[in-house]
């Protein structure tokens, strides 16, 4: 019996099912028609069941057919053939992207559904779900993209609604700022992917994955690009990576994140969005195979950020930053391994890490009645005991370590003081030579804006 | 008769023209209001009529037969693969400003002026002869300087400005036109036009008077006085022929530091006129940097980028145009919280904003992307600068989105939702943003048309077999002046 239409079939509607999710609710957005909760929460139901239910099937189907890799070409979006230059759509499912898939769907479906009571009623209901479709297309799209073009289409939809959530109780400056600072760090991260992926679709001719393996399925594919070319190609992917993931130095944003609603950041910053960057070292492993210094580095990134996120996580005083800064320890630990060539470890502990921190942040609301469960279960207190760093350690070492965490080893403030504000501080001086010179040319004040009265703060403070 | 009998291309200049003397006698200001908004509607309906009958709309629902279109104008006005969608393109925005001007302005508002900065443009856009280009392009000056006037803000940053362009432009054509040499012109007299091209497009360091028409005309009419990019369009139609690689390689590099320029400056304005006027600056600037790649795929996202930037910038001045009639001048120092009164209008900004910065889905993701990998095949370092300046544009718009619409309960005394009409614009708009984003090929195809034809004509790709030249309306060639 011939399964490939149903396999055709089943392939399309994984993203056939987010994509209608996500056309539904923006159009609902567009036309300012209040879908009613029960119908955002059915359609959003029904669209992860249908993805989920055909992402297993698939899986099935792979596993009995020893069939390890299924590409389905939707044809040219985009093609000049005269130019040799296409951007196909293409999915893929294979060993790295059928696991992930159905991670997404699955945790997507947890977080719906506990999104779905925790925010009844919220004003910003419908926004968060609008949001939240835009996200899963997002993450469906950059799990299953066969082509660097349409991993990029999802990752900036990741990006635009991580923002945008972040940024979710949107009367408040604080959410906002900090929603600002995330975009910030993305769009530096999707600058360094965009020139990743033009890299490759110039040299290689296409940014197909398929082309960039060479040889083999994903994980034993090996790549045809020079080292050179891989060098300079997985600097970029690197930088892409540790922006979306928060690797250091672009660890600042991930506490700030946390100021969303639960859901969002259990989905986000503790599942799914988190784990991004290594996904995308992991698809693009057979270059980093190609070049021992792009390893080298990725491991490095890696360590540092473990060590940098295990002991800022321990100076937290709130429990959204804590977790955030845990799952930080583990995805520095996950893209150590990712450079020390592992493919399916790496995998492995992301499927793992993104379920544990999905229920822990699930449960943050409610963590001291836990705790009142827990003790009263075994009929005492919590043990308090002084750790083995406290023992070894002086207490000018400790105090040190502490003000270390504090500051987040002051990744923000080097950002700030060398990178942002001397950005702005030169263009500001280019807007006052303007001035001097449109107020030259005109005779007297040439900037009616200069009446238009500004009451709160400056644009460093927003990043 | 046949649809093709008609000249639409003129009647797409005379109706607003006629619209505009015909306004001159209406005193009424809401009777005006809803006359100028029929000749607007009339002018976009012959406009998009000379586009589909041309053949240049890709998959043309009439069937175009180019050579029988009617001219009036013996090819003076014509219509080819490049100007094809702009005319239509720049008849839709003075409909979707008429559409989204609110009943509470027209006091400020001189529709008559409106309609004949609409005919100037459209005609600015059909010229194929150079004289009359450059005619023209004086000729659209003369609105703007009257708004400044009827405002009791000095011109003089502007009409310096203006002047010298079309003094440089008029000087450097002549002494072209004079050499009538096969070969490359003089260095001067190409240096010359191109100044004067680069002061008209903005380009940083004299890009001055663009702020100063933001800051002392009304929104609306700078709008429309630099969305339609008619300096782009004299860059194209003059200088594209004459350059040679090397003058056209510093064309790129002038408008791509332009636009790294005003992405730059973008992030640290602090009133929204002015940001918006840079962002448009920034994009504006990346046609140029696409004409200066001079190959098959950066001339397409140039001509790309020019009907993305028109689209969604466009809208995104609309949107700004509507907050500004609501709360005035806009302080972008301060959060205002608009996003629970105008939901949709919020929307609409992030979309548009996000559209000129190509995000996926809209219609700038294929042109922007087509750009970077046009610049990487001939320059690699400067695919890497179009991609900061993006960057730089990326987080200005949502730096703009939050400042605007979020990060404060906004009270008011009177209701400030959007009206129907604005409505209508911004669904409008929105849809072409996200059709052009979900279904570029049509688009692109119809923009690689013009940009092989561009590159043939300048003797870079071979030239067309006679058989299969298409001649439109008048026997001008698409990028022949006279």
């Amino acid at each position: 019996m011939d399964f490939q239409p149903v396999l055709t079939l089943l392939c399309i509607l994984v993203i056939l099912a987010p994509a209608t999710l996500f056309a539904l609710l923006g159009l609902a957005a567009l036309f300012a028609h209040q879908l009613s909760e029960n119908t955002v929460s059915r359609a959003t139901r029904v669209a992860v069941i249908v993805g989920l239910l055909a992402s297993i099937s698939i899986l099935i189907s792979m596993l009995s057919t020893g069939k390890h890799h299924v590409q389905l070409d939707l044809g040219h979006w985009v093609i000049l053939s005269d130019e040799h230059f296409h951007f196909n759509f293409k999915i893929l499912f294979d060993r790295l992207s059928v696991p992930f898939a159905i991670l997404i769907f699955s945790l997507c479906g947890t977080i719906g559904g506990f999104a779905n009571s925790y925010l009844h009623r919220d004003p910003g209901y419908r926004r968060f779900f609008f949001l939240f479709s835009m996200f899963l297309m997002g993450m469906i799209a950059t799990c299953l993209a066969g082509t660097i073009e349409t991993l990029f289409a999802g990752w900036e939809m990741v990006g635009l609604s991580s923002t945008l959530l972040v940024a979710y109780f949107q009367e408040r400056p604080s959410p906002v700022r900090n929603g600002a600072r995330v975009w910030t760090i993305y769009r530096v991260a999707d600058a360094a992917f965009l020139i990743a992926a033009v890299a490759l679709h110039h040299h290689n001719g296409q940014g197909d994955f398929d082309g960039l393996a060479g040889v083999g399925d994903w994980p034993e594919g090996l790549a045809t690009l020079p080292s050179d070319q891989a060098l300079f190609i997985g600097l970029m992917l690197l930088i892409a990576a540790a922006g979306k993931s928060a690797l250091v130095p672009f660890s600042g944003w991930l506490p700030r994140a946390m100021e969303g609603p639960t859901p969002s950041s259990a989905i986000f910053y503790g599942a799914l969005s988190v784990h991004l960057g290594a996904f995308l070292l992991l698809r693009a492993s057979p270059i980093l195979e190609e070049s021992a210094f792009v390893s080298a580095a990725v491991l490095v990134v890696g360590v540092v950020t473990a060590i940098f996120a295990a002991l800022t996580g321990r100076v937290q005083t709130d429990i959204k930053s804590a977790l955030a800064y845990a799952s930080l320890t583990q995805v520095g630990i996950i893209v150590a391994e990712i450079g020390l060539g592992y493919r399916l470890l790496p995998l492995a502990h992301i499927m793992g890490h993104a379920c544990l921190r999905t229920l822990q942040l699930l449960r943050a609301p409610t963590l001291i009645h836990d705790y009142h469960e827990m003790e009263n279960a075994i009929g005492s207190h919590l043990s308090n005991d002084r750790s083995f760093w406290r023992r070894a350690l002086s207490a000018r070492s400790r105090a040190w370590f502490y003000r270390f965490g504090q500051q987040r080893a002051y990744l923000d403030a080097f950002l700030n003081e060398f990178i942002v504000r001397p950005f702005l501080s030169i263009f500001r001086m280019f807007d006052t030579w303007e001035r001097r010179w449109t107020d030259f040319l005109s005779g007297g004040e040439s900037r009616v804006s200069d009446r238009v009265m500004p009451t709160v703060e400056p644009i460093e403070k927003t990043l | 008769m046949t649809f093709s009998s008609i000249p639409w291309l003129e009647l797409a200049i005379l109706f607003p023209m006629i619209g505009a003397i015909w306004l001159v006698f209406v005193h009424e200001h809401d009777t005006a209001r809803s006359h100028q908004l029929t000749f607007s509607w009339g002018t976009f309906i012959f406009a998009s009529m000379a586009w589909l009958l041309s053949g240049g709309a890709p998959e043309s629902p009439i069937n175009s037969d180019p050579e029988r279109m009617v001219s009036l104008t013996d090819g003076f006005f014509a219509i080819d693969d490049f100007n094809a969608p702009l005319i239509p393109l720049a008849a839709l925005l003075w409909l979707m400003t008429a559409l989204g001007t609110l009943g509470t302005k027209p006091r400020q508002f001189s529709f008559s002026g409106n309609l004949l900065s609409e005919a100037v443009t459209i005609a600015t856009l059909s010229c194929t002869n150079a004289w009359g280009i450059i005619l023209l392009l004086g000729l659209a000056v003369i609105p703007p300087y009257f708004d400044f006037r009827v405002r009791g803000n000095s011109p003089r940053v502007f009409l310096i400005h203006m002047l010298l362009s079309l003094g440089m432009i008029t000087l450097g054509w002549s002494m072209i036109d004079a050499e009538n040499v096969s070969g490359p012109h003089s260095t001067f007299a190409v240096a010359l036009l191109m100044g004067g091209i680069f002061i008209r497009c903005g380009v940083a360091p004299a890009h001055c008077w663009m702020t100063d028409l933001f800051e002392n005309a009304s929104l609306g009419s700078s709008l429309l006085f630099v969305t339609p990019m008619t300096g782009a369009y004299a860059a194209v139609r003059l200088l594209f022929p004459v350059a040679t690689s090397d003058q056209l390689y510093f064309v790129m590099l002038m408008g791509l530091a332009t636009s790294v320029y005003a992405g730059g400056m973008s992030l640290v304005q602090t009133e929204a006129r002015r940001f918006f006027c840079y962002l448009f600056l920034s994009h504006s600037a990346l046609v140029l940097v696409g004409l200066g790649v001079a190959n098959p795929i950066g001339i397409t996202a140039a001509l790309s980028i020019w009907l993305s930037v028109g689209l969604a910038l466009a809208g995104f001045g609309m949107t700004l145009r509507s907050l500004e009639a609501r709360l005035g001048r806009l302080s972008l120092r301060e959060y205002h919280g608009l996003y629970e009164h105008m939901p949709r209008v919020a929307v609409f900004f992030l979309l548009t904003g996000l559209a000129s910065v190509g995000f996926p889905g809209t219609v700038g993701f294929v042109a922007t992307d087509l750009l970077v990998d046009g610049a990487v095949q001939a320059y690699p370092w400067i695919g890497m600068l179009v991609v900061v300046a993006a960057t730089l544009n990326g987080i200005a718009v949502v730096h703009a989105y939050f400042r605007l619409f979020t990060g404060h309960r906004h009270a008011v005394s009177i209701p400030i939702r959007s009206r129907p009409r604005e409505l209508t614009a911004v669904l409008v708009m929105s849809s072409l943003i996200l059709l052009g984003g979900i279904v570029p090929q049509p688009g692109i195809a119809s923009r690689y048309a013009a940009a092989t034809e561009l590159l043939k004509a300048k003797g870079v790709l071979p030239a067309p077999h006679a058989s299969s030249e298409k001649h439109r309306s008048g026997d001008k060639l698409s990028v022949s002046v006279e």
